[in-house]
């Protein structure tokens, strides 16, 4: 039987993201993380998942390089965060044309458009 | 193998018609398309309006879309379905249809769409644009990706990396779609276009130029289902739906398993068996062209050439008129119209081609199409194999 929620897990989340933390949940049942943040467990249907804190490395795992006609070149990206779970992001302080797949990157919490913290990343130096 | 619980050719498409495309009439809605394809439909099948017993409609414009048909048609349904499943929600209904018909249900089942998204959006000499219907998304809108389209580039950039695939090879998928549009009196786009004119334009969102994404344009369409023995009976010649397959594998393009392997393999492959057909049987392919790399994906994964073979396999010509696999003969979202949701439009060119009444886009001896229905961004699959009377 799941619990009445209390805190929603996008709070929980955007509470990390305010200390610069970027927060996923880990399945207890299936021993693997899942991302973006939910109430119940996909890989058991429960509630039985703890949160983590991310190390904030990850691999590209594929870009799209945008060309604004009024504005710098950047990328959006797919990240493989180490700990297994993948999320969407952009590559910031590098044009577009730097950003490669297979590239190592880690987390840079900035203000997202509406000022709100959102987790960017940068290049690892190689 | 499980038997399929719907029977193989049980149902047929007995009417198919457009709207108006490309600009419509200022003031028109997504409903009087809507209405006006039912209405061409039916008396392409030759039916009566007040034997609708069964209806299905769908819109990105229209909310609770079979609801406000039936008011507008003053149709009282038996059945109803508007399902939101994405641009293939029109394939998924077929399969929906077919069930409710062989259940008993309802006997005539009309399926219809319709979008004014061009003339909506445009202001004054503003460009078209897309008739948005996603709203802030903390895991998707602080990073800028332009929305689906940056979905289908990750994808595209992703099968160019593994695969070795290059911008020629898409273009090809938008030339090949240009070629046929100049066959269809009703396509949206007028002019040839080369490879080397593809290559040149100025890219949005990489791979992606403009000429990679499909077009915004108002349309809509319908068709209509009955069963098999009563089809038989029918004017024009029937399309029987031999099979049907849906698949699911993500909403948003951050949780696809792997971007260059789409749901479609599991969705064709149940249409497939349910057909009792492999590749090597079809004569022609309708699927949807939302992006150039859905053409080279779908191929793949339906096995119409190797995984990771369909860069090379478009840049052979194959699908383009001439080819040796006939590919969005109605020159595709990509040229002959994308009005928002483009699936019905699929199995409208579908109908036609096996009745032989596509004049210069004809291709011969036309007994099995597939038609492919893709939805959101990448996320949803749908596969309907229609036959004429010679494949039952």
């Amino acid at each position: 039987m799941l619990e009445q929620v209390t805190k929603a897990p996008l709070t929980i989340y955007e509470e990390h993201l305010a200390k610069g933390e970027l927060a996923y949940q880990h399945s207890l049942a299936a021993d693997r993380p899942f991302f973006f943040p939910r109430v119940v467990c996909p890989y058991s249907g429960t509630d039985r998942y703890e949160w983590r804190v991310s190390g904030g490395l990850g691999t590209i795992y594929s870009r799209t390089r945008l060309y604004p006609r009024d504005a710098e070149s950047y990328a959006v990206v797919l990240v493989d965060l180490d700990e297994g779970f993948r999320m969407m992001s952009r590559v910031v302080d590098a044009p577009a044309d730097a950003v490669e797949i297979g590239a190592r990157v880690r987390l840079a919490v900035r203000p997202g458009e509406q000022g709100e913290p959102a987790p960017f990343f940068v290049l690892e130096a190689a | 193998m499980s038997v399929h619980p719907l029977q193989r050719g049980g149902v047929a498409i007995v009417g198919a018609a457009e709207s108006d495309l490309g600009q419509v009439a200022p003031g028109l809605t997504p409903v009087d398309l809507m209405a006006q394809a039912a209405a061409r439909a039916l008396d392409d099948a030759g039916i009566a309006l007040s034997e609708v017993d069964g209806l299905f409609a769908s819109g990105v414009q229209t909310r609770m879309a079979s609801v406000a048909l039936a008011e507008y048609l003053k149709i009282n349904p038996r059945y109803q379905d508007s399902s939101f499943n994405g641009g293939s929600v029109f394939e998924t209904m077929v399969a929906h249809a077919a069930a409710a018909i062989q259940a008993g249900l309802c006997s005539v089942a009309l399926i219809a769409y319709g979008s004014t998204q061009r003339s909506a959006s445009m202001s004054g000499s503003g460009p078209a644009r897309l008739v948005g219907i996603r709203g802030y998304d903390p895991f998707i809108t602080p990073f800028g990706p332009k929305m689906p389209m940056g979905a289908y580039a990750m994808a595209a950039e992703r099968h160019m990396y593994e695969f070795g695939t290059t911008r020629e090879h898409l273009a090809h998928v938008a030339v090949s779609a240009r070629q046929w549009a100049l066959k269809n009196p009703v396509a949206w786009e007028k002019e040839p276009l080369t490879v080397e004119q593809a290559l040149a334009a100025r890219i949005i969102s990489s791979p992606f130029s403009a000429r990679d994404c499909c077009l915004v344009t108002d349309g809509g369409g319908a068709v209509v289902l009955v069963a098999a023995d009563r089809a038989r009976s029918m004017p024009k010649p029937p399309a029987f739906v031999l099979g049907v397959g849906d698949a699911v594998s993500h909403y948003e393009i951050h949780s696809m398993p792997d971007l260059t392997t789409t749901a479609t393999v599991e969705s064709s492959q149940a249409a497939f068996a349910m057909a009792g057909i492999t590749p090597a049987d079809v004569d022609v392919v309708e699927l949807y062209d939302a992006f150039s790399i859905n053409t080279i994906l779908f191929l793949e994964d339906m096995g119409f050439c190797e995984k990771g073979q369909g860069g090379p396999f478009v840049a052979s010509g194959a699908i383009a008129p001439g080819g040796s696999l006939p590919v969005n003969t109605n020159g595709g979202g990509l040229s002959y119209g994308h009005p928002g949701m483009y699936g019905l439009q699929l199995l409208v060119e579908a109908v036609r081609q096996l009745r032989g009444e596509c004049g210069e886009r004809q291709i011969d001896d036309c007994e099995i199409a597939v038609v492919h229905g893709n939805g959101g961004t990448l996320s949803s699959q749908s596969t309907v194999v229609l036959g004429s009377a010679a494949t039952l």
